[in-house]
């Protein structure tokens, strides 16, 4: 079975790159464009990984993530967050809103997918 | 396109909107919008600018956007106050990275110390501690320079064990609960470990409370993990680099002799390990959420766009030009075939005419775009024309959502931007005047979008001394473009700065003077099927305004007829049609003749002999008189056979197989499928000027 | 272009004939669009004699040029024979109004010979070489030298 990831960033440029890796790894791939749309899309279309920004308009990545947790069908989807900052100060506050992991950016496609694999059967 | 290649394109094009949201942002900031939502989306901008380019490895972009960044987090934060100074360090800063993103796409390169510069005020900035001296560029940036993915080690003790890679490892790892509510999985770990090596796994199940007393969203169990594997210390402790903080885990050599503390062994290999309290699944825990509601219906409307190639929409547009085409020759046959107006065919056929319509309207609505893209352009340029001229300049803008055909708005900047570079350069006094004449220091150079009489229209207005009309009647004069004792009015003489070879800086200055002269940008404008105007108060200041179609794609004419010959006259150039009576038509001169209209003198032009369509021009009385204005406003009435009537046509460019023919704008197909030809009613004018001079008459030329 | 030069034959090439009164003209197949009938032209103003009008060909505006005109024949009076050879010249397209097309030829380029020096000039420049064919004489014409007049014009 194909695996659903939902990715949820402001920029056009992220959510391609990460559509392009991840469709040639054999996901398939829904987007969002901030954390409110992305809990739209979760509701509609579901997901088995979620990879969010953190920067963004409107629900930036920590309110998201908080919201995802607190939503019942969602509650364990495994959650990776897109950083530039691989700071562990940063990834603390990840951690603490409830992310499964991180991936730092600019990132490799292979390294996205072996995230992807240590958090999603 | 490669793909690579083609997000690439997508990030330049993202990379405009970003810098004009970054631009937007300050210059909100500047105009005193000091909310966190306005200076998040600013540094969201510069984040976003950086993380793109850092996935393409443009180092230097990535250099840059880094220290802009850390200034704008501290904006963010609030730890450095948005003072005027820092705004103006910021908008600099962005002019550099549009620079960068620049040089990133095209391949140039930046103005080296105009960057330095700038990385020097960002970091004085943002650690105004530090003396200048030691602000030597910092480029060092967080993230690696290799595309690639960095597991930052942030527990000292990763570091230790770089000692030669044992053989075999024992790992215990008792999961915290908060383990699986982060949603990760220890079975996903154990699998990650397997792939290190051979495992051999113990569960060890003693802190398992009975099933009463179970509370079972919480872990307690502990498992011990013999691995078998070349590998460093590092690495194993990698596979649970995100769950560190959410269990106890310990790493060590393997002794030689392993005893194994429980039978209770479960190998990965097996079919099924012991159930790992996993996921949990309860039903009655907290209550679903309700994702938050988009504010506001125009925030939904952004998330359902969809992306399209131009060039469909293009190809598209076509189309709908070829069924508009194709539904008036059908309307034309029906008529011929001698239907009545009433038979089912004919009425079908005018539902068919406005759903083509509709259809046609709604495609172009599609390729319309908000002249925004091009307005976010102009503060930048105010600010550079600005410093070059010692000026003082405020940039106010409106209208900027007004939507027009992406075909016009493309071709809208070089105009705009010629007719700010004017206002500031020959429009605003230097604050020294502009003092003295009891003015604000600064200027006001306003810029403005609005829709008008199905057209666009763009306004250029300055508060500054208006035109010098002495100055300009003397070099009209000096350049032999006007007779010396030419009586024209004040309109006339503001529009004389529109004539090819006029130009009033005596020392062609480094602003408007790049080789392009208004005749040039008003040539352009015609081109396009606009016009542009001046209109000037003394002391006051100017305005140019320019008027667009809202489309270059159909136009909506005149149909008439000129010595057989079917022409279409824009009707944005029409004023009226009348059948002069003798008595209105004066001779003036061998050839011209007058139409005398509300006690105003006209000149007329037969159209079909100024295009070399008959020999002797037809008498007014004998045809119709088409009352047309030109650009700088002067008026002609043009004489054709008869007129068949009004109707929207599809623009057809005469360039794209042949080239450009004087007194023809463009080409059309009609209902009977013939070419017609859409007439330039300037150029027609012009024409007649021209034969108008080599008569010897008197100048018309101004007057029109 | 290659590939196919290379399976009919050494440099052998395919050309469609036709006539402007008494003389036989051909042009490459490869610049041919299509070839239609007859069909009423609007006149272009201020445009040189040779240059007949536009036509509607499927939407887009084409230039129909008079060949015998351009080559200081006795221009063609259109008839319902006339034709019009649609051919591609530096991505412009343009027809070529003939009297009639006659016939699709195939030949070598050592079969054409480059026209005489006794020729006028205005042949000279427009005729890329000549070739007989079953006795008659057929000149190739020289697309890419009867447009650049209009590029100069419209420069």
């Amino acid at each position: 079975m194909t695996r659903k990831i939902l990715t949820v960033d402001d920029s056009r440029t992220m959510r391609d790159m990460l559509r392009f890796a991840l469709v040639d790894a054999g996901y398939e791939v829904v987007e969002a464009v901030d954390g409110v749309h992305g809990l739209e899309v979760l509701e509609q279309h579901g997901a088995d990984v979620i990879i969010t920004d953190i920067n963004m308009p409107r629900m930036d990545g920590f309110g998201f993530i908080e919201a995802v947790r607190n939503c019942m069908p969602h509650r364990v989807t495994p959650i990776l967050v897109l950083t530039t900052e691989s700071t562990p100060e940063k990834k603390a506050r990840a951690k603490s809103a409830g992310a499964t992991g991180w991936i730092v950016k600019p990132f490799h496609p292979e390294k996205l997918v072996e995230a992807i694999r240590r958090v999603a059967a | 396109m490669d793909p690579m290649e083609s997000i690439k394109a997508t990030f330049f094009q993202e990379c405009e909107e970003l810098l004009a949201d970054l631009e937007s942002g300050l210059l909100a900031m500047q105009a005193g919008a000091g909310d966190a939502d306005t200076i998040n989306a600013v540094f969201r901008a510069v984040h976003s600018v950086k993380g793109g380019g850092g996935a393409f490895g443009m180092d230097a972009l990535v250099q840059f956007a880094h220290v802009f960044e850390t200034l704008l987090d501290g904006v963010r934060s609030g730890g450095i106050s948005a003072t005027p100074e820092l705004i103006e360090t910021l908008l600099r800063a962005a002019d550099v990275l549009s620079d960068h993103v620049a040089a990133a796409r095209d391949g140039g390169s930046v103005d080296e110390a105009r960057a330095e510069e700038s990385i020097r005020e960002l970091e004085h900035a943002t650690h105004p501690e530090e003396s200048a001296v030691t602000a030597a560029p910092a480029l060092v940036v967080a993230e690696p320079d290799e595309f690639g993915f960095t597991v930052t080690p942030f527990s000292p003790e990763t570091l230790l064990d770089e000692a030669p890679k044992a053989g075999a490892w024992v790992v215990t790892f008792k999961p915290a609960s908060d383990l699986y509510r982060k949603g990760n999985e220890t079975l996903l770990l154990l699998r990650e470990l397997a792939r290190l090596g051979p495992t051999t796994v113990w569960l060890d199940g003693a802190a398992l409370p009975d099933l009463a007393t179970l509370d079972p969203e919480s872990a307690h169990l502990k498992w011990e993990v013999h691995l078998a594997a070349e590998v460093d210390e590092r690495t194993v402790r990698d596979v649970f680099e995100f769950v560190e903080d959410d269990c106890d885990l310990q790493v060590r050599r393997a002794e030689l002799s392993v005893s194994a503390p429980q039978p209770n062994v479960v190998s990965l290999a097996a079919e099924k390990p012991v159930e790992v309290p996993s996921a949990p699944e309860v039903r009655d825990a907290a209550p679903k959420v309700e994702p938050v509601k988009a504010e506001g219906a125009a925030a939904t409307v952004t998330h359902a766009t969809i992306r399209v190639d131009p060039e469909r929409i293009d190809r598209l547009i076509d189309l709908v030009g070829e069924l508009v085409i194709n539904q008036a020759m059908l309307a034309q046959r029906v008529i011929e075939s001698g239907l009545p107006a009433s038979s089912t065919v004919a009425t079908g056929l005018e539902d068919l005419e406005s759903l083509t319509r509709q259809i046609q309207d709604s495609v172009m609505a599609i390729r319309a775009q908000p002249v925004k893209s091009v307005f976010q352009r102009m503060p930048r340029l105010v600010r550079e024309v600005a410093a070059q001229t010692g000026k003082s300049v405020r940039l106010v803008t409106e209208g900027e959502s007004t939507e027009v055909d992406k075909t016009v708005v493309e071709r809208l900047g070089d105009p705009i931007t010629h007719m700010i570079r004017n206002a500031i350069d020959h429009g605003l006094e230097s604050p020294e005047d502009r003092v003295a004449a009891g003015k604000p220091r600064e200027g006001v150079v306003r810029l403005a979008a609005l829709h008008r009489g199905g057209r666009i229209v763009i306004e250029v207005q300055d508060d500054g001394g208006g035109i010098n009309r002495k100055r300009v009647l003397a070099i009209a004069i000096e350049k032999g473009l006007i007779a010396a004792d030419a009586q024209l009015s004040d309109e006339e003489t503001d529009n004389l700065i529109f004539l090819p070879g006029f130009s009033t800086a005596s020392a062609v200055s480094d602003i408007s003077g790049r080789g392009v002269g208004m005749d040039v940008v008003r040539r352009s404008v015609q081109a396009l099927g606009g016009r542009i105007s001046i209109a000037s108060r003394p002391g006051k200041g100017s305005t140019f305004t320019l008027s667009l179609p809202l489309t270059l794609a159909v136009l909506d004419g005149m149909v008439v007829d000129v010595a057989g010959h079917t022409l279409v006259v824009p009707l944005t150039a029409i004023v009226e049609s009348l059948r002069p009576k003798p008595v209105d038509v004066r001779r003036l001169g061998p050839q011209g003749a007058v139409l005398s209209v509300r006690d105003t003198f006209v000149p007329v032009i037969d159209v079909a002999s100024i295009l070399g369509f008959r020999e002797e021009p037809l008498s007014p009385c004998d045809g119709v008189v088409i009352l047309v204005e030109s650009e700088d406003g002067g008026r002609a009435a043009l004489t054709a056979d008869s007129i068949h009537g009004q109707r929207q046509v599809v623009i057809k460019s005469l360039e794209a197989n042949y080239r450009q023919v004087d007194g023809i704008a463009a080409a059309t197909i009609l209902g009977d499928g013939r070419v017609a030809l859409i007439l330039d009613v300037d150029a027609v004018i012009g024409m007649r000027r021209r034969d108008a001079s080599r008569d010897y008459q008197p100048p018309l030329a101004i007057a029109g | 272009m290659t590939e196919l030069t290379s399976i009919v034959g050494a440099n052998r090439r395919e050309l469609i004939s036709f006539c402007i009164g008494e003389q036989e003209f051909c042009v490459d197949i490869m610049a041919v669009r299509e070839i239609r009938g007859w069909t009423p032209f609007t006149p272009l103003p201020q445009t040189p004699g040779y240059i007949r009008g536009v036509i509607n060909l499927r939407g887009a505006v084409l230039p129909v040029m008079d060949l015998a005109a351009r080559m200081g024949l006795p221009p063609v009076q259109p008839s319902a024979r006339s034709v019009i050879i649609v051919v591609t010249v530096s991505e412009r397209l343009i027809g070529l109004l003939v009297d009639a097309v006659s016939d699709i030829l195939s030949i070598t380029d050592e079969s054409i010979q480059p026209p005489p020096d006794v020729a006028c000039d205005r042949v000279r420049s427009f005729v890329r070489g000549l070739f007989t064919i079953e006795g008659r004489m057929i000149s190739q014409i020289a697309l890419d030298r009867i447009l650049p007049e209009i590029e100069q014009i419209a420069a």
